[in-house]
Order: C-alpha cells, then sequence, then structure tokens
C-alpha cells in the first residue's frame, strides 16, 4: 500500500477557536477528520438555515448585503449586492447557484480545508443563498483533483437528502432545492463565472461576454449565481449571529465585514492557514503566525492574494488585510493567502515562471491575452539568461497596458499583467540587468527570401 | 429521394473503423449522468472521464460513440475533450504524475523535483516511460502551497517533496 498524505488536518489551526470569533473553522477537529451531520449539528449546525427559512428571500439577501460579505473568489464583489440582482418574479424562471470550487489559483488553499473537513457549511451556506436567489438547483464546480473533497461532499450531500435538509421541502418549508457535485477536468480558465458556466454546460470553458451577467441570464439561459466556496460558507454563521456581529468581527479601519482564511507562504517559518478578522496587518500575519522568514532568507517582496495580485514592498506590510487596505498600497486583496518572496529569488525568473502559467491556461479566445502572454515569455525567458535586449523592458511595459483592464473578455489577462507591471515597478534594475548586450549585433546574415 | 441512407453512409465514412464500442456499463453511466442536468450535452466532460476511467485514455471512436448517446456533433466533443487538461487524447501509462509548477511550488525549489523526475524517469514532461509506467505532466497549483513542493499521483496528494525522496516514494506504484 502506499502511504497516503492526504491534506487533512493542517497542523497551523488557531488554538483558541470559539463560535463567536471563529464562524468558518471552530468547528474544525484536531484529528483533521471531516464533520458529518450529527457533529456538525451538535455544533449549532444548519440553525442559520432556519432562521433564514423564517424570514424573506429579499430580506435574507439584505442583511448579508448590510453584513458586509464580499466575495472571496478574488474579486471581492459584495455577494448581498449580487443576490439582491438576481433575476426573480413569478414570471421569471428559478435558476441556478453554482459554487466556485475550481481554486486553481497559485498560492490559494483555502476551499480545500473547508470542503474537506466542514462539508455541511459549504451545504448550509448554499442552501441560504439559494433561498435568496430562489434558485432550484446547486451545482458544486469542483475542480477533478480534488479527490478528497468530492468524497467529503458526496457523503454529506447524501446524508443532507436523507435528513430532509436537501430536495423537496427543505426542513418543511415548502423552499425545494437540489444539490449536486460537477467535478471539472482541469483548465484554470474554469474558475472563471461564465467560463464556469460554459463548462458546466458541457461546452469549452471560454468566457462569455457580459452583460447579460448571470444573474439575468445565466446557465442554460436562466438566472444564475456564482459565488466561491469561502464566501458561501459565511452565510449560516451571518443569519445565526446577525449583522452587526458579523461587522464587529472585523477591525477598524477595514470595509469588509467578518473574519477571512488568511495565509502566508513561500520560505517563510511557518506557513499556513488562519482565520483571522479582516483588517488584520499583512505584518501580524507575516510575523506572528507564519513566523518571519528562515535563516538564511530575507523578505524582498510579497504578493497579497494570489498569482493575480500585484508585488509589493516590505516596507507595505503595515496595510491592512481587507479590501480597502490593500487597495491603498496599490493592488488587491484577491484570495487573501499571500506569498514571501526571499532575496534568493529572482524576479525576472519568478514572473517568467508566472507568465509561463499565465499564457499555458489562457483559453485563447482574445488576441491580446493569446498572443501577449506568449510574448511576454519570450521576453522574460530572455532577460533571464542575459539576453534580453534594448527596449524589452519597454515593450513588457507595454504589454501590461495592452493585456489591462477592459481590452480582454475576462480578467485573466489584466490579472496576469499585473504583477509583471508591479514587479517592473519595483525591481526594474532586475529586468535591466538581463539585457547583456545593449547593441547586440545580428548573429547571422538574413538568410535571402525564398531560400529556405 | 430518400437521403438519409446516403447521409448515415456518408457520416459512417468519416469515421475511424477501429471497432471501438463503448461498453453496457459506459453507456449506462454515460445515460445516468445525462439527467443531472438541463441538457444531455453537459454530461460531455463527465461521458470523457467515464471512458478514460475505463480506459486509461480516450480513443477516437470514444468521441464518436459519446456524441451519438448525447446527440450532438463529434466536432463538440473532440472540442471539448481537447480543450482540458485531465482528458487525455492518447494512451498514458499506468500512473499519472501531476507535478505543480506554479509559483510558489517554484520558490519552494520544484524545478529540482521536476530534473530528478526527468532524469530518473528519462522522459520530459509531457512523456510517458518506456515501461509505460509513468506519465509526468505539469499541474496548476494543487492548492496545497503551505506543504510545497507537492505533486500528486494519481489521486494521492504528496507533500513536502525533495529530490532523495520523490523516487522512493514512486516505488509504491507498480
Ligand atoms: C481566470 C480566472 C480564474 C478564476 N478562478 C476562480 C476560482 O478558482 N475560484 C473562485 O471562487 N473564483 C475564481 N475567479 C473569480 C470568479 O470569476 C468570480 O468572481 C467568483 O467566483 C465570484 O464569487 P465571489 O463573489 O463569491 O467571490 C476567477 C476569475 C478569473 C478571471
Ligand atoms: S482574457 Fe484570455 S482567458 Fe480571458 S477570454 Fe480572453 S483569451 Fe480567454
Amino acid at each position: 500500500m502506499s502511504t497516503r498524505f492526504v491534506s487533512f488536518g493542517t497542523p497551523n489551526l488557531i488554538a483558541d477557536r470559539l463560535p463567536e470569533t471563529h464562524p468558518l473553522t471552530w468547528r474544525l477537529r484536531g484529528d483533521g477528520e471531516p464533520i458529518w451531520l450529527d457533529e456538525y449539528r451538535s455544533k449549532q449546525g444548519y440553525e442559520g438555515l432556519k432562521k433564514a427559512l423564517e424570514s424573506t428571500p429579499d430580506d435574507v439577501a439584505a442583511l448579508v448585503k448590510e453584513a458586509g460579505l464580499k466575495g472571496r473568489g478574488g474579486a471581492g464583489f459584495p455577494a448581498g449586492v449580487k443576490w439582491s440582482l438576481t433575476a426573480k418574479g413569478d414570471e421569471i424562471p428559478r435558476g441556478y447557484l453554482l459554487c466556485n470550487a475550481d481554486e486553481m489559483e497559485p498560492n490559494t488553499y483555502k476551499d480545500r480545508l473547508l470542503m474537506e473537513q466542514e462539508p455541511h457549511l459549504l451545504i448550509e451556506g448554499m442552501i441560504i443563498a439559494a433561498y435568496a436567489n430562489n434558485s432550484m438547483r446547486g451545482y458544486i464546480f469542483l475542480r477533478g483533483e480534488y479527490v478528497d473533497a468530492a468524497r467529503s461532499l458526496n457523503r454529506a450531500i447524501a446524508e443532507a437528502r436523507e435528513a430532509g435538509i436537501l430536495g423537496d421541502s427543505v426542513l418543511g418549508s415548502g423552499f425545494d432545492f437540489e444539490l449536486s457535485v460537477h467535478t471539472g477536468a482541469g483548465r484554470y480558465i474554469c474558475g472563471e463565472e461564465t467560463a464556469l458556466i460554459n463548462s458546466l454546460e458541457g461546452r469549452r470553458a471560454n468566457p462569455r461576454s457580459k452583460p447579460p451577467f448571470p444573474g439575468q441570464s445565466g446557465a442554460w439561459g436562466k438566472p444564475t449565481v456564482v459565488n466561491n466556496v469561502e464566501t458561501l460558507c459565511n452565510a449560516p454563521s451571518i443569519m445565526a449571529n446577525g449583522k452587526e456581529w458579523y461587522l464587529d468581527l472585523a477591525l477598524d479601519g477595514s470595509q469588509d465585514g467578518g473574519t477571512k482564511l488568511f495565509g502566508f507562504t513561500g520560505r517563510v517559518n511557518n506557513p499556513g492557514l488562519w482565520e483571522l478578522p479582516l483588517g488584520t496587518p499583512a505584518r501580524e500575519i507575516f510575523e506572528d503566525y507564519a513566523g518571519g522568514m528562515r535563516d538564511g532568507y530575507t523578505l524582498k517582496a510579497w504578493q497579497p492574494g494570489g498569482a493575480g495580485t500585484g508585488f509589493l514592498l516590505p516596507e507595505h506590510l503595515d496595510a491592512q488585510m481587507c479590501s480597502n487596505g490593500i487597495a491603498e498600497v496599490g493592488t488587491r486583496m484577491g484570495t487573501g493567502l499571500a506569498l514571501a518572496v526571499d532575496d534568493k529569488i529572482s524576479m525576472v525568473a519568478l514572473l517568467r515562471n508566472m507568465e509561463e502559467f499565465f499564457a499555458r491556461e489562457s483559453c485563447g479566445w482574445c488576441t491580446p491575452c493569446r498572443d501577449g502572454l506568449p510574448w511576454t515569455v519570450k521576453i522574460l525567458r530572455a532577460l533571464e539568461q542575459g539576453e534580453g535586449e534594448q527596449g524589452d523592458i519597454e515593450m513588457l511595459i507595454d504589454l501590461v497596458h495592452k493585456l489591462g483592464p477592459g481590452k480582454t473578455f475576462c480578467a485573466h489577462a489584466p490579472g496576469a499583467v499585473e504583477p509583471l507591471g508591479s514587479a517592473i515597478k519595483y525591481f526594474r534594475e532586475e529586468f535591466e540587468h538581463g539585457i547583456s548586450h545593449p547593441h547586440r549585433e545580428p548573429q547571422a546574415e538574413p538568410i535571402p527570401l525564398g531560400q529556405v | 429521394m430518400d437521403t438519409s441512407f446516403k447521409h448515415d453512409t456518408l457520416i459512417a465514412s468519416d469515421r475511424p473503423d477501429d471497432g471501438f464500442v463503448l461498453s453496457d456499463e459506459e453507456r449506462t453511466a454515460i445515460e445516468h449522468e445525462m439527467h443531472h442536468y438541463e441538457n444531455p450535452r453537459a454530461a460531455s466532460i463527465e461521458a470523457l472521464k467515464i471512458v478514460q476511467k475505463r480506459r486509461g485514455w480516450v480513443p477516437d471512436g470514444a468521441i464518436y460513440a459519446i456524441s451519438d448517446v448525447l446527440g450532438i456533433p463529434s466536432s463538440d466533443v473532440e472540442g471539448v475533450a481537447t480543450f482540458y487538461s485531465l482528458i487525455f487524447r492518447q494512451p498514458v501509462g499506468r500512473h499519472v504524475i501531476l507535478l505543480c509548477d506554479s509559483m510558489t511550488c517554484y520558490i519552494n525549489g520544484y524545478e529540482e523535483i521536476r530534473d530528478t523526475l526527468k532524469r530518473e524517469l528519462g522522459i520530459v514532461p509531457g512523456q510517458t516511460t518506456a515501461d509505460g509506467r509513468f506519465t509526468l505532466l505539469p499541474v496548476c497549483c494543487l492548492g496545497n502551497c503551505d506543504k510545497g513542493p507537492t505533486m500528486m499521483v494519481d489521486e494521492d496528494t504528496h507533500s513536502h517533496l525533495d529530490a532523495a525522496g520523490v523516487i522512493k516514494l514512486l516505488e509504491a506504484y507498480a
């Protein structure tokens, strides 16, 4: 038998987790085993759902909006606002609720923990969201590699169905909702919400142009809501404990409510994942939780939340981890899982690795992204080898603009160039160093046309 | 004039004569999947996975067979099959290694793991060993960044890899 190293049981759980302060993780067991229905119920499970079913769908959406819950999938759109914009009414067919569990953004490892160990928390959150959006059916769009999460979720869904929590008349309320797991077959772009809808429909995962927004016309032309796993996992406690409590969880200065799964990785002493209040200073996460850099390494730069966010400097560590806090230092919080880049890493080589990823994962739908990203890779590879040419950095900066927001169908290309632009801004000399032949002569005489 | 016969032969003549037939089990599983969605097309990715699960990969004939069951053009099935990275349109080894090559694993030194695998297995990413035992593929971030470098072998996730340990660990996969 082979040794199995599952990700169950992250050793880095905060010791004193309480329902009032750690709504996402207080139930987690020390042994890392999933929390099944009986245990979940004994730990206040499905109580938020009961409260939600006692109020009207509009009130549920309004409460989530007032609680300041922002999307945890990277874009940070207010969840309650999204829910209030979903088309619903007597003449409008009931639509779909899609949970975005495609987690493939480099340096993102939070949804996995929630799904593997707290599947019922996600199910409860999804039923609440479905009730608010009048969705008749939900799918958890799970990346194919997450086999342990699939096992947990499928078993939990079966338990919930058996207990009358899913299916016809959820908990006797008269509200019907079906839920299943849909596993993907690879490709980062499936996480973009309209590409996800195409993929669910059995098509190539090319994003769709907006408008129409999914809330008006999404999966099979029906109103469709797409939310991240962690976003949905926040709904039960908001329902159970109210908006004041949720807003108060966040620290002063944060415009987002609640807590968030934060992380720090790279060559730090204690890489991990911790549930902390929104607005926690990045320095606290880096120093107190991640334990600072390992001996022999110094922090050179960091990225607040995934490959698509901009690089920051050590001096920015005092920024608060929340949408407005990170916006103040010039980038986005993204997924909130930060990466430390140390002094032994070349920014040019790191960016080469990142752009290889973005170029490979481009869906190829629009030209700037499909052709521009391989171009950045080509230039970065040359700079890494010391074979760059005069004008290469200007060309990279030009590409950063040409692939920026609003120029492509989806946010993949803007996400790909945000780290590049910021790396050149802060570490330009490293890029310049790659131009070793400023006036390089042609290596060979051009071959006359028609002779090849 | 009745053109249906001609039409059928025309389609049939375009198809590989490789004798591919879906097993009853596969067909039932695909038909079962179709009912999970509003439209049978949605089962196309799952159908490809059903075939792949049994055969290791998706041969040409399966594309046509799936298109017949779902009632969608074979070009659409092929379009889907070639888009997704975990659908294999050529034979793979008995075990598939998915090595994370994302930035966090880059910082944690995945390149050394990749070079060790290349050297010891005698293949580059995208290839299969001559004995048909392993296929080596790069994969997007496996969501295990606090325990990298990381890779999957079949359904197992392996963390904290190092160059010496990685070859030892492969011994468990015959
Ligand atoms: C290329 C790309 C990949 C994405 N991948 C994911 C993902 O894996 N998971 C996720 O929740 N959101 C992802 N997103 C963001 C989604 O498009 C969408 O904003 C999100 O699922 C909405 O949910 P939220 O408001 O609850 O965050 C991605 C976006 C882009 C452009
Ligand atoms: S930006 Fe890139 S990934 Fe997004 S639609 Fe265009 S080609 Fe596809």
